[in-house]
């Protein structure tokens, strides 16, 4: 229902008169006149009435015909799905970095709030959520890239290398990372102020294991939602990071066709970030009701 | 060509930058005498973290404001002369240091960077504000209602919400929309909300007192009328008619250039599903409280309750989100900048820096650092301070 709505509304705005014009003066000579241009309009089929031409879209991409990229000059499926693995393992890396090292960060610090140690984690947490992509990303190019030579300011897409993957794949965790350890540890603090948790101190238990095994998994069950809700987030992460580092995955291909009015492909994009963003949001039901017991029916 | 060194930069650059420390301690010491009145803002002097927040947050906003008097250069100003040199350098015509270099274009980035400060500090809380008011207007009904109302206004904020942020922006901010009347709609109907807002906060006022409404209620009219007409549809009823009559047709008090109208309302569009969705669920908290309760029995109707009973309960939250939100803004108006999208190319503001000096990071490694550097601190800042007022927030 809500991607039903969602395809209309981006169907509609990629469709608008000026952006057609535009498109029919790029695939055709930059000089049309504007009667030319009209009549071409009228034989693609672009003058016909929005549901008309939605309904046969969406017909279509049903079949799994997604159109003809005026970009590229190739059948749209055939290019999309080779970004989207490229843009998968990148995603791979950056989820591999990035929750680990949140869940840690998040459960450390509010093991003991207000400590010396939570502190700094937490001013750490703020100061990556308050970087934007665009700006780590281009210090760490400056600092990695220019001045050290280390690392290489592209990314090759494709090529899973150490040297590589490393900018991109921190660019984007860094954002997340700030976000994901604040939640984990204003739950990891509110579980430890619970009463079972004193009760398990109070048996004399050893605060290891009244973190590991009494904390950790009521402490997780927030954090994990959070994880999943960011996927919209992390998508906009992505696209500015693969332009940033010119890395010809998924959000390179959008924004290339965004830019160039290839109206199939943008389609084509929009259509795959939201099935992943209310596929994720499914899925993060569906994991919380399995995580948390309470609100499970029986 | 003479350079400064390193520890002259700086000398330079603080002290050219003196009338925004001047009023920087002169705002935080008058805040400190009289911060027991000051009530929740009074208490951020007691938090080391909310004092640098403000800190840094006051740094931006006298540097907006008194932009002219501390740039060496104009913003826009093309030295042709000196293009992409690094920090230091001398201009030896006038004797001007470029205190962090020049970009491609020989423009002098120190002074650009202070301008840039402009854009996103009118900009940002200001689609903040209204974004604020569009989701207090819908969220209080949604949450104190709930029903049929909540489910369809819910619906709506989540199909805003699972969509990314940049492909809404790829698709409403772009020269093919702006030619259209879309983005007049789009503010038409955001910007109407604060009028229909402050006519029910009036109206819940003083409903006994029929004649301080009526009053007040034409006010509203006819100022947010005209402020309506003039920014969302370029008709300035007032700036028209002195137009006319002292013969300067084109003459306009209040107006915004159709692109940054047309972000503007991008903007508010993308963040005013979060903001709903934060008050709604306040309300439905609220809601439960005895004081509402109370004023049910009194037999309170249902407009007062939301305004004068819920929202000033709410505000704590609602300000450090506010807080939260505006530096959430300032990505936004960054990335749109970093994508080259909406802004005029020779803007001075930060996203576009980044984008036209990212590619010469080859040649002079320091010449993106001061755009990325101003939006990164901005942005702290105002975490640093959201930070600071919910912990003393939670303390009372």
């Amino acid at each position: 229902m809500s991607m039903l709505a969602l395809t209309v509304v981006v169907y509609s705005l990629v469709t608008v008169e000026p952006n057609l014009r535009k498109m029919a003066l790029n695939l055709n000579n930059i000089r049309m006149e504007e009667a030319d241009v009209q009549s071409w309009l009228e034989k693609e089929g672009y003058k016909r009435p929005l549901y008309v031409q939605y309904t046969e879209w969406l017909g279509n991409s049903l079949q799994g015909d997604l159109g003809h990229s005026t970009l590229f000059r190739e059948p749209v499926n055939s290019i999309i799905f080779e970004k989207l693995s490229h843009t998968g393992i990148l995603m791979f890396w950056v989820l591999i970095t990035m929750i680990p090292s949140a869940l840690v960060i998040g459960i450390v610090s509010g093991m003991r709030e207000g400590s010396k140690t939570d502190r700094s984690l937490s001013f750490f947490s703020i100061v990556t959520t308050a970087t934007p992509e665009y700006v780590s990303g281009i210090i760490f190019t400056v600092v990695f890239a220019s001045w050290l030579g280390w690392l290489k300011g592209v990314a090759k897409a494709g090529d899973v290398t150490l040297e590589n993957f490393t900018l991109p794949v921190l660019t984007i965790s860094l954002y997340g990372v700030g976000y994901i350890a604040r939640m984990t540890r204003a739950s990891m603090a509110e579980v430890m102020t619970s009463q079972y948790i004193r009760t398990a101190t109070l048996k004399g238990l050893s605060f290891r294991s009244v973190v590991l095994k009494h904390a950790l998994r009521n402490a997780l069950i927030a954090p994990f939602t959070v994880i999943m809700l960011q996927f919209p987030w992390l998508l906009t992460g992505v696209v500015i990071v693969e332009k940033l580092f010119n890395y010809k995955g998924f959000g390179w291909l959008l924004v290339a066709s965004a830019d160039d009015n290839d109206i199939n492909m943008t389609l084509a994009c929009a259509l795959v970030s939201v099935v992943l963003v209310i596929s994720t949001q499914l899925i993060s039901d569906i994991g919380y009701s399995y995580l948390n017991p309470r609100i499970r029916f029986k | 060509m003479e350079t400064l060194s390193t520890l002259q930069i700086w000398i330079w650059f603080f002290s050219s930058l003196w009338p925004v420390w001047c009023a920087i301690f002169l705002t935080m010491g008058v805040g400190y005498v009289f911060r027991a009145r000051l009530g929740l803002f009074g208490h951020l002097f007691d938090s080391g973290v909310g004092m640098l927040g403000l800190f840094i947050c006051l740094f931006w906003f006298f540097a907006a404001i008194l932009a002219d008097a501390v740039a060496l250069y104009e913003p826009l100003e093309q030295i042709v002369m000196y293009r992409r040199k690094p920090p230091g350098v001398i201009n030896m015509e006038t004797g001007l240091p470029f205190l962090f270099g020049t970009d491609t274009l020989g423009r002098d980035l120190f002074s650009r960077m202070i301008h840039g400060s402009r854009f996103v500090l009118i900009i940002a809380p200001a689609a903040t504000l209204v974004a604020f008011v569009v989701g207090i207007t819908l969220g209080l009904p949604a949450g104190y209602f709930g029903g049929r109302l909540d489910a369809v206004l819910s619906f709506i904020a989540n199909l805003v919400l699972a969509f990314p942020v940049i492909l809404l922006f790829y698709l409403l901010v772009t020269p093919g929309i702006r030619e259209t009347v879309l983005p007049n709609i789009m503010a038409g109907v955001f910007f109407l909300f604060p009028v229909i807002f402050a006519l029910i906060f009036v109206r819940a006022r003083y409903l006994e007192r029929p004649l301080v409404m009526l009053m007040a209620s034409m006010v509203i009219v006819a100022v947010g009328g005209w402020l309506y007409f003039g920014l969302a549809f370029d008709y300035d009823v007032l700036g028209r008619f002195v137009g006319t009559l002292i013969g300067d047709p084109s003459l306009r008090f209040v107006r915004i250039e159709p692109n940054e109208l047309n972000i503007f309302a991008s903007v508010v569009f993308a963040t005013s599903p979060g903001v709903f969705r934060i008050v709604r669920g306040l309300t439905l908290d609220i809601k439960t409280r005895d004081y509402v309760a109370a004023a049910m029995t009194r037999g309170e109707r249902p407009t007062y309750i939301m305004m004068w009973e819920i929202l000033p309960n709410a505000r704590g939250p609602l300000i450090v989100d506010a807080c939260l939100r505006v530096g959430y803004v300032t990505i936004l108006l960054g990335t749109l900048g970093f994508f080259g999208l909406g802004l005029h190319p020779e803007s001075p503001d930060w996203g576009s820096m980044i984008n036209q000096t990212r590619g010469y990071i080859r040649l002079v490694p320091t010449i993106v650092l001061p755009a990325t550097i101003a939006l990164a601190s901005f942005v702290l800042g105002l975490n640093l301070l959201a930070d600071g007022l919910r912990e003393q927030s939670l303390k009372d």
